[in-house]
């Protein structure tokens, strides 16, 4: 076995050392009646490289990559271009085969890439301080809610019917064991009112911008009103690049940032692994979950960085924790940071430009369809349109015309003749026009 | 003026109707450094033995129980910006509340100086 | 003849190295390197787009007015920039992990190569599920891997790392118990436990009760069977346990739980070490999360992602959380919400956005496919026996609290180093020094300066005898009074030990320029 070094003139010499017959005695604690020998595991021998790749090869073959046709699907996760030293930095031995930095005097690559990435994270989202992230977009904003609830130490969260449905039922499954959870109806395409809901035990209102439907909110009236009630303001951004173009959450009153970096550094991935973002207020850094990196100095009085505030965790408050998190998403948050280095000021501005601009140019195009209707207003880099008909159907027709065109809003429950349509930096003049005449056809 | 202990390592130093409340030396020599307090906002009203504060070192987090029932005067504002006055007069300038007293007889119940030495020795 | 003119000498001289101040502060081949803030400058950057103007006709008057503060740096730079600071980092490519409880063994780059097959990281979540179906195959298969390593009916995919996977069970348990109508509100964990247990039982709404440990470092039965009881919702058991023993009394320990009607959930943190040779269903365990990125090898990428399915028993299986993958004819279906689930189904909820950690499933499959059945066993075997071999070849020199055999990882406290005024903690930095990263330190809690080595199956025998020999020198060194050098230890790291207190006192977590 390639894996395995040890030869059995080594396993015996061991033996001998330990001072056993053989190694069932190792395993002389295991009870008889638990003790299952290789037969009783329906499972093949080991396989050489070439073999496991044309196994798994086989599978990747089925499904159908996003760069592979004209492709539009967004609804939390987008397709993007990651330059080819993203991947090659994160590849990086020292990077890639590390642990947690918890021995601090060699681990400096990860804390100071950490810290870095909390600095890009705090300037994106226009908030003070930023943690060294969690495991999603999803995730997040439900330890969002915990946090609101804590800091406030009031039971009630205001969720926007704009939140994207996963990550509402995420938030639920959760924060309904500490506290109540009020949604809000969806209302495509326009903001809701959600000011009546808000009273004096709302710990916060939860509101994504741009919303799944891709709708950009105005967040000022959000924030001022649950201010004045006492509660914070939870800002949801599963598309990270729009921050490049539109107003950030943290000069618009937010309390509370979250967001799903995938867009930046990482590849789509079916859903996994991507990576969390949490940004807040100064004033609340105690009561942040998840890693911190903090700058420090060591013993000859050298600059270095350390995880610091950690008694709020797990492996030290134990049952009194501010939340059971152990892992952050390390790789992907260096992958997101190694990115946003690459692109600076310039290249994300110029990004994000990009992204609207091709969005906008494809509204216009389906928007002069007949039947078809842009019902989004302002928008970033996705929007959603009104068909004739069902969108479920109409997405499986385009598919079968090699179009991906999209993420029928009843796969999220809502209603069945919307479709979630984002256009990226990826997308060409090509794809637009195969989208736009697919769908003249099939309508 | 006299002060008092409780087995969880809290000091509470009484003036009429009003105790002052703190951490002993040995609770900081085991928790090292401090670097965090969280104390009471006035007002709070306290049975004995609630968490009433919360303190940390970079190791190691504690609650702060309160040694008596009462309600909440004052907090040591200063703790927030300088938490190592904890580890340097934890029984003078590091104090972290003080509370109006409830019901005295609930002192009777806690350690005197000398016995909370005992106390401690025999950890 | 032509003589060389050059004169350079070609033996290496005796000049002393070690001291030597340089102008650039940088010492050879490690260099200090800046913030990206520090280096960034306006007008670079490391990527090539046009230049679009945008109007403001569908931005809802949002338009960002302010700069962002991101600095530029063209391509080199980055690169430079990132391989420079890994450089500052162990890592297991570059030597032996010895951290218990963490599981650092080789990563095979093959599953890092599959991994990145187009049709794995360029698919997207909500792609029409006709175009995933190789996607959903490949969960399906990890998901008969998984079930039928553990001998277990059933597994939930989604939980994004251990501690998700652990609140996941928690959390199919506290369903089943609603879903019977009962009323239960204890969960009973061994005080050895991964400081994870409490905190996610607490966090699903439960009272943690502490269970006592014997003097041999497993759970006192005595205790158990004191605190078992009507109310006990689960206990919480990770086996072999972390002081890397097994628990003997696994199967009267589930029959007891059983009896009272809770639940037994296993952590499966450490299943590296019985995987391929024990199935926790025949231990009668209800629910175990499985992480990946231990027991399978999935990268540890200086601290995440990882992944953390969880498997579970027929009567936990109906509650398991969204999304569900059923088989039917014509292919797979993935089912992602309530109103869908087959009969007899209710899911308590949804972990995660999405469907789970795909990345790490296809590195996990890949690595089982590579092992197989006999690979992981013998895996299994290996890593038993390279942590015995270790305990035997140091038990002499430093102290071991627990008679062997130990399972994964071999477990010593400070008994030994008592008046010779090293720590634990100037032991475990004094191996940096060496070459080392060092064991874990002070956990498990239950014993006094405890040290943890997690040697793995990747070692050869001639790391683990350097390894055994580095240490046994290292505590000789200690015995006979010659500790200056671990006072203050590390010295030879890119860093010095670091003022933490400082850090937490004053935080400064993100870079501000000086003004």
């Amino acid at each position: 076995m390639r894996y395995l070094p040890l030869t059995a003139d080594d396993r015996a010499a061991m033996l001998a050392k330990i001072g056993v017959k053989d190694v069932d005695a190792l395993f002389r604690d295991v009870p008889k009646s638990a003790q299952a020998p290789r037969e009783a595991f329906d499972l093949p021998d080991a396989k050489g490289e070439i073999e496991v790749e044309r196994i798994l090869s086989r599978f990747a073959a089925r499904n159908v990559a996003a760069s592979d046709v004209p492709f539009f699907c967004g609804a939390g996760a987008y397709k993007h271009h990651v330059p080819a030293t993203v991947d090659h930095l994160i590849q990086r031995s020292e990077f890639l085969t590390s642990y947690t930095p918890y021995q601090p005097e060699i681990s400096q690559g990860t804390l100071q890439a950490l810290f870095e990435f909390q600095t890009q994270v705090a300037a994106l989202t226009g908030m003070e301080v930023a943690n060294a992230s969690l495991y999603d977009g999803s995730t997040a904003t439900a330890e969002a809610v915990l946090m609101a609830m804590r800091v406030t130490k009031r039971p009630k969260a205001i969720l926007s019917g704009g939140l994207h449905k996963q990550y509402i039922e995420t938030v639920e499954t959760v924060a309904n064991l500490h506290g109540v959870i009020k949604r809000a109806m969806a209302s495509p395409g326009r903001a809701e009112d959600l000011l009546p809901l808000i009273d004096d035990q709302t710990a916060c209102v939860v509101v994504q911008s741009p919303d799944v439907f891709g709708l950009i909110r105005d967040l000022k009236p959000l924030a001022d009103a649950a201010h004045a009630k006492g509660a914070l303001l939870v800002v949801v951004v599963t598309e990270v690049v729009s921050l490049g173009l539109i107003t950030p959450p943290g000069e618009q009153g937010a309390d509370i940032v979250v967001a799903e970096g995938q867009s930046l550094g990482n590849g789509l991935n079916f859903g996994g692994p991507y990576v969390g973002l949490f940004a807040v207020r100064e004033k609340f850094i105690r009561q942040m979950p998840g890693r911190l990196a903090g700058q420090t100095v060591d013993a000859d009085g050298r600059r270095g960085f350390v995880l610091t505030l950690s008694t709020r965790e797990q492996h030290i408050r134990r049952d009194k924790a501010t939340s059971n998190i152990c892992t952050n998403s390390g790789l992907c948050a260096l992958a997101f940071s190694i990115h946003l280095s690459l692109l600076g000021e310039e290249g994300f501005t110029k990004l994000a430009a990009i992204n609207h601009s091709r969005a906008v140019e494809l509204a216009d195009k389906l928007n002069a369809i007949p039947g078809v209707s842009v019902i989004t207003p302002a928008f970033f880099n996705e929007f959603t349109i009104k068909l004739p008909r069902s969108a479920a159907e109409v997405v499986e027709e385009l598919a079968m015309k090699g179009v991906l065109a999209g993420v029928p809003a009843s796969r999220l429950g809502y209603a069945d003749d919307l479709l979630i349509v984002a256009a990226t930096e990826t997308n060409t003049d090509e794809d637009i026009a195969a989208f736009v005449k697919a769908l003249e056809e099939v309508l | 003026m006299t002060t008092y202990y409780t087995d969880q390592h809290e000091w509470i130093r009484v003036e009429g109707d009003e105790g002052t409340v703190g951490i002993t030396g040995h609770a900081t020599e085991q928790l090292g450094d401090v670097v965090f307090v969280e104390t009471p906002s006035a007002g709070k009203v306290l049975k004995k033995g609630d968490e009433a504060a919360v303190v940390e070192s970079v190791k190691a987090a504690s609650e702060v129980y309160a040694p008596v029932g009462g309600t909440v005067t004052a907090a040591n504002e200063d703790l927030s910006g300088d938490p190592a006055k904890v580890n340097a007069a934890p029984e003078g300038d590091g104090w972290f509340f003080k509370i109006k007293i409830a019901d005295k007889a609930e002192l009777s119940q806690l350690m005197t100086e000398d016995k909370y030495k005992e106390f401690v020795a025999g950890l | 003849m032509a003589l060389n003119s050059q004169g350079r000498p070609s033996q290496p001289g005796t000049a002393e190295a070690s001291a030597l101040p340089t102008i650039s502060g940088d010492r050879g081949l490690d260099h200090e390197e800046p913030l990206i803030f520090e280096l960034g400058r306006d007008g670079k950057c490391g990527v090539d787009f046009p230049d679009v103007k945008v109007g403001d006709t569908h931005l809802g008057g949002l338009r960002r007015k302010g700069k962002i503060g991101l600095p530029g740096l063209s391509e080199p730079e980055v690169v430079r920039h990132y391989v420079r600071l890994s450089r500052n980092n162990y890592s297991i490519d570059a030597g032996l992990y010895p951290l218990g409880s963490c599981t650092m063994k080789h990563n095979p780059r093959l599953n890092e190569k599959l991994a990145r097959l187009p049709g794995f990281a360029d698919l997207h979540p909500l792609a029409p599920q006709s175009a995933a179906q190789g996607a959903l195959a490949l969960m399906s298969e990890l998901a008969r891997w998984l079930t039928t390593m553990t001998g277990m009916p059933a597994v939930t995919m989604s939980p994004k790392a251990g501690a998700h996977g652990e609140l996941c069970g928690i959390l199919t348990i506290r369903a089943a118990i609603e879903a019977k109508g009962e009323k239960r509100t204890r969960v009973l964990i061994p005080e050895s436990a991964h400081g994870t247990n409490p905190a996610t039982a607490a966090f699903a709404g439960f009272t943690v009760d502490e269970v006592k440990a014997t003097p041999e470092g497993r759970v006192d039965m005595d205790s158990l069977r004191s605190k078992i009881g009507p109310d006990v919702a689960a206990f919480m058991l990770t086996n072999p346990n972390t002081c890397g023993l097994f628990e003997r009394d696994i199967v009267e320990i589930a029959k007891l739980i059983h009896e009272a009607g809770a639940y037994f959930y296993a952590d499966g943190a450490n299943f590296n070490a019985i995987a391929g040779r024990v199935k926790p269903g025949d231990l009668g365990v209800d629910a175990m999360h499985i992480n990946l990125h231990k027991t399978f090898s999935t990268p540890h990428g200086g601290g995440g992602p990882g992944a953390g399915p969880v498997v579970l028993s027929e009567r936990l299986r109906p509650f398991a959380p969204l999304p569900l993958l059923v088989l039917e004819k014509g292919g797979i279906r993935l089912i992602e919400d309530r109103d869908s689930a087959p009969e007899g189904y209710k899911p308590f909820g949804r972990m995660a956005a999405f469907h789970g950690q795909m990345g790490m499933f296809v590195r996990a499959l890949s690595y089982m496919l590579s092992h197989g059945g006999n690979g992981i066993r013998q895996a299994s075997e290996d890593a038993v026996l390279a942590a015995n071999y270790v305990l035997a070849s140091l038990k002499d020199v430093m102290s071991a609290p627990f008679e062997g055999p130990c399972m994964h990882e071999a477990l010593f406290d400070d008994t030994w180093l008592h008046d010779t005024g090293v720590t634990t903690l100037d032991f475990a930095k004094a191996m940096i020094d060496e070459g080392y990263h060092p064991m874990t330190m002070y956990f498990p809690l239950v014993v006094h300066g405890a040290m943890l080595i997690e040697p793995t199956e990747s070692e050869s025998k001639e790391s683990l005898d350097r390894f055994i020999a580095v240490l046994r020198g290292m505590a000789e060194e200690v015995k006979a009074g010659k500790t200056e050098r671990f006072e203050g230890a590390p010295r030879l790291a890119p860093r010095r030990r670091l003022d933490e207190t400082a850090a937490s006192r004053k935080p400064v977590l993100k870079y501000q320029a000086a003004e």
